[in-house]
């Protein structure tokens, strides 16, 4: 490929550079909220929802829907990446920090396999959803998360592509070694990072 | 699952546009020639970079309309967003002769292939068709007998894309039955569905779940949504349902 070419009378449509900054490379900025899912939304009733953590750990921990409410929770506003193309800016969540929670189990596994209603999974190291980097989110823009959207709760993991912040997240898994999760197992880069543009296997 | 995981690196190509067709008035398919390209299965997209004077760069994704049959022809659809930084590009300034930076395929979940077998109930709204449409010019090209049912929803008549290779497909293959919804307008004499694809409409048109169809929704985000929702309710295997989607909710 040649590192000079240009597309014939393409112009674009410029950003600016306070918008152009918070862009990484290949996004575009979006007002709306694209959905994306594999397959149907799931729908789990509140009372039969729960959210562990499990795998390697010495005592598998489980909080119900209300159990987890009552935990400590944190107001977050970040700029999500989707690999899709789009980007979205200032959002709003609230939930339950991954660390809160891993707090309560006793584990030396480096990696964390996120499992959703639905059946998808998403793999991620440990230090990527830990020190403040991740929530167990239950509200966006103030209001309960909608289904289409990920809801009851969905994981955030905004400083990384947004397939990561799995939807209808029901737990972790904590493995000792990494194991790509779904759509790491269909050519799409093992970590994500929209910074280095880590979109595919091998960016 | 099936599918094959891309192991090896995806670097962009050039692809040289040998061929435009407009489809409808907003819509318009490109076929690049694209002599490196590793193939794709039906379903899959590609990502668009454009590149300006200056180096600012654009990207996209969009859909694959050809089959893998044609290889190392790749052809997309496009459809002109009014507001859209790169369609109108796409759709009225390219030319023959233009070369664009192409890398894929992208996916794997939402595609199939012959092997996979069915029956088939694909079911796309407006220019969510393009991905089916790769499925149904795959089906043909490898002479598929898999039953199958599309059921297609536009707002008009005239925005029905790929519309005569369509018709002429389900006229000669007794396995292939296309089913219009035109939720807008209707021409004089139409015989097809004048409404929105809702639950009944599916229960009219979609196979019994008892067969264990295998099906591949399209379309904007709220279609899908309704279409998805409706044949889990309808008995379908949620996990033999797989989605697409596009366009923002009013939610963000």
């Amino acid at each position: 490929m040649p590192e000079n070419f240009i597309s014939r009378a393409f112009r674009g449509r410029r950003q600016t550079s306070e918008v152009a900054a918070r862009l990484p490379p290949g996004q575009y900025l979006e007002q709306g909220f694209p959905v994306l899912s594999a397959g149907p939304t799931p729908r789990t009733p509140l009372d039969r929802w729960d959210f562990t953590l499990v795998g390697s750990v010495a005592q598998p921990k489980r909080w119900t829907w209300d159990e987890l409410r009552s935990l400590p929770h944190e107001s977050v506003t970040v700029d999500i990446h989707c690999v899709t193309k789009w980007s979205k800016l200032d959002t709003h969540w609230e939930g339950v920090s991954v660390d809160t929670l891993l707090a309560q189990v006793v584990s030396d596994a480096g990696y964390v396999v996120a499992f959703c209603d639905g059946g998808y999974t998403t793999n991620l190291p440990r230090d990527a959803v830990t020190g403040g980097k991740a929530w167990i989110a239950y509200a966006y823009d103030g209001a309960p998360i909608p289904p289409e959207h990920g809801g009851p709760a969905r994981l955030l993991v905004p400083h990384l592509y947004f397939w990561k912040s799995a939807k209808w997240v029901r737990g972790l898994r904590l493995v000792e070694k990494d194991e790509p999760g779904f759509w790491e197992s269909l050519g799409y880069h093992n970590l994500g990072d929209p910074w280095k543009e880590q979109r595919y296997a091998g960016d | 699952m099936e599918g094959t995981a891309i192991r090896r690196r995806l670097t962009w190509q050039l692809g040289e546009v040998v061929e435009t067709r407009t489809e409808t008035r907003r819509a318009r398919s490109l076929t690049f020639a694209v002599p490196e390209w590793p193939g794709h299965r039906p379903g899959q997209h590609v990502d668009v970079r454009l590149t300006a004077e200056d180096g600012y760069r654009a990207e996209r994704s969009y859909s694959i309309a050809s089959p893998p049959e044609e290889q190392p022809k790749v052809t997309i659809t496009v459809e002109r967003l009014d507001d859209g930084e790169v369609s109108p590009y796409l759709v009225d300034e390219v030319r023959v002769g233009d070369h664009v930076e192409l890398r894929g395929p992208i996916g794997g979940y939402f595609a199939w292939e012959a092997t996979m077998g069915g029956p088939l109930l694909l079911v796309g709204g407006g220019s969510g068709i393009v991905p089916l449409m790769a499925m149904v010019r795959h089906r043909r090209s490898v002479a598929s007998t898999v039953p199958t049912r599309l059921l297609y929803s536009s707002r008009s008549q005239d925005e029905v894309i790929y519309r005569d290779e369509l018709d002429d497909l389900a006229r000669r293959d007794g396995g292939l039955t296309v089913i219009y919804a035109l939720t807008r307008t209707q021409p004089p004499g139409w015989t097809g569905y004048g409404r929105r694809v809702d639950g009944e409409l599916l229960r009219d048109v979609a196979w019994p779940a008892r067969e264990n169809p295998l099906a591949y929704i399209c379309g904007p985000t709220q279609f899908v949504e309704t279409v998805a929702t409706g044949l889990v309710t309808l008995g379908y295997d949620p996990t033999r349902v797989r989605t697409e989607r596009f366009g923002p909710t009013g939610g963000g």
